[in-house]
């Protein structure tokens, strides 16, 4: 296993988002503002990487029995490490993510990697692996936050780029785009881009057309 | 008291449905809505736990945890509420626990009704998701059964409305992209769009 692999694929090809489904809850709810997109993409590496890297260190001396109890433990700690980081450094954006930092601990990315990842390779690939996922998620949420942000509101990071009407502009800002239920429709174009990129990633159909002959349809 | 509390519970079905507003449990929502069998049971489930999870938390969090919390102990400036996350975790894996032991003892055939299902609500989001909200909003005990409840019965409604329109949509034929993951999310989409028009609904 290459590190550079382990480090890249997770990025693009087979990213945790949009291929493996992972992750979705924040990557839906926090992406109306590219800001906290950012934040949330910084927290969750973050965790990721502690949580990999000290599962892979445990790796040989971990039961498999408690296995889940332990990694749940671990990835909570980083969490709170994570959540009253943020609430001491950055208390105005802690407010606007609200819960959603503290749910990276049952976001599904985290427990994943650690169980199908950081229990079988080193901490070194562990730390790669971590960061690649990261990253992967991360790229995700800024791309649907940039979308989000720019067309909901006319700016990005709080700084107006395209002039708005009601400012004397032209740009007419699409307001459905800060619903939440946006989010939905940006991450399966998203989806959809990728897949046609990538045909192999097409789900076949569940259930298929059939074409009647001539004589069957007598 | 009930001027509060019937609110409560219609603003946690529609209006701040845990799965359309906030986006919490969306895996499970997303990988299991394919038959709308399969979601009566885990619908069900989810009700029971967050109905429990909830208030049991609300009562941690109150005489455990808060700041100040710990006066009755002789402690009145203790803080435990940085313990949050680990604590919340812990009594929801372990009320799962029981649940499915005293299930299992007393209501075998909704234990085999729920399955995989039940292990599973250990780790989703949606349950955290409630018990944070409560913490966050300060619920007393009364309010946080209502919410608990009601927050369950919100998520098991939609996610049922969604694997109904999924079993219609198999014989849909969208483009290849789109088939199977992409067109679920334009459809929980198009849902979550419908919900929104019950926000301005004054209770």
């Amino acid at each position: 296993m290459k590190a550079r692999d382990v480090l890249l694929n997770p990025i693009i090809g087979d990213n945790p988002v949009t291929r493996q489904v992972l992750g979705i809850c924040s990557a839906l709810a926090i992406t109306n503002s590219l800001r906290n997109a950012l934040v949330m993409g910084l927290a969750l590496t973050a965790v990721l990487v502690t949580a990999n890297v000290t599962i892979s260190l445990l790796r040989r001396h971990l039961p498999a029995s408690v296995r889940l109890l332990v990694q749940m433990t671990i990835i909570a700690s980083a969490v709170i490490v994570a959540d009253e980081f943020l609430r001491a450094y950055a208390p105005e954006i802690s407010r606007t993510l609200s819960v959603f930092v503290g749910l990276i601990v049952t976001n599904c990315i985290v427990l994943g990697r650690t169980e199908s990842f950081a229990l079988r390779y080193n901490p070194a690939l562990a730390a790669l692996d971590g960061l690649g996922n990261g990253l992967g998620y991360s790229l995700v949420l800024v791309i649907v936050a940039v979308i989000r942000e720019l067309l909901g509101s006319g700016s990005l990071l709080g700084v107006s780029l395209l002039p708005l009407v009601a400012d004397g502009g032209w740009f007419q800002p699409i307001a459905l785009l800060l619903l939440p239920p946006s989010a939905f429709f940006v991450i399966a174009g998203l989806i959809w881009l990728v897949r046609s990129r990538r045909p192999e990633q097409v789900e076949q159909p569940e259930v298929r057309e059939i074409t009647l002959t001539r004589m069957e349809r007598r | 008291m009930m001027d509060v509390l019937v609110p409560l519970f219609f603003r946690s079905v529609f209006i701040d449905n845990l799965a359309l507003a906030f986006f919490l449990g969306m895996c499970t929502f997303l990988a299991v809505s394919r038959r709308i069998r399969t979601t009566l049971g885990l619908g069900a489930a989810i009700i029971v736990v967050l109905g429990i999870t909830v208030p049991v938390n609300n009562l941690i969090y109150r005489f455990l945890l808060k700041d100040g919390a710990l006066a009755w102990a002789g402690l009145p400036g203790a803080d435990f509420s940085f313990l949050g996350l680990i604590t919340y975790i812990g009594v929801i894996a372990a009320c799962v626990q029981v649940l499915e032991m005293v299930l299992n003892r007393w209501f075998p055939a909704l234990f085999h009704a729920l399955g995989i299902f039940l292990p599973l609500l250990a780790v989703n989001c949606a349950i955290l998701g409630a018990v944070l909200f409560m913490v966050q909003r300060d619920y007393g005990f009364a309010e946080s059964v209502v919410f608990g409840i009601g927050s369950g019965t919100g998520w098991a409604l939609a996610v049922i409305v969604l694997a109904g329109l999924r079993e219609k949509l198999r014989y849909a034929d969208p483009p290849d992209g789109l088939r199977g993951l992409g067109i679920t999310f334009i459809t929980a989409g198009l849902m979550s769009l419908a919900f929104l028009a019950m926000a301005g609904v004054e209770l």
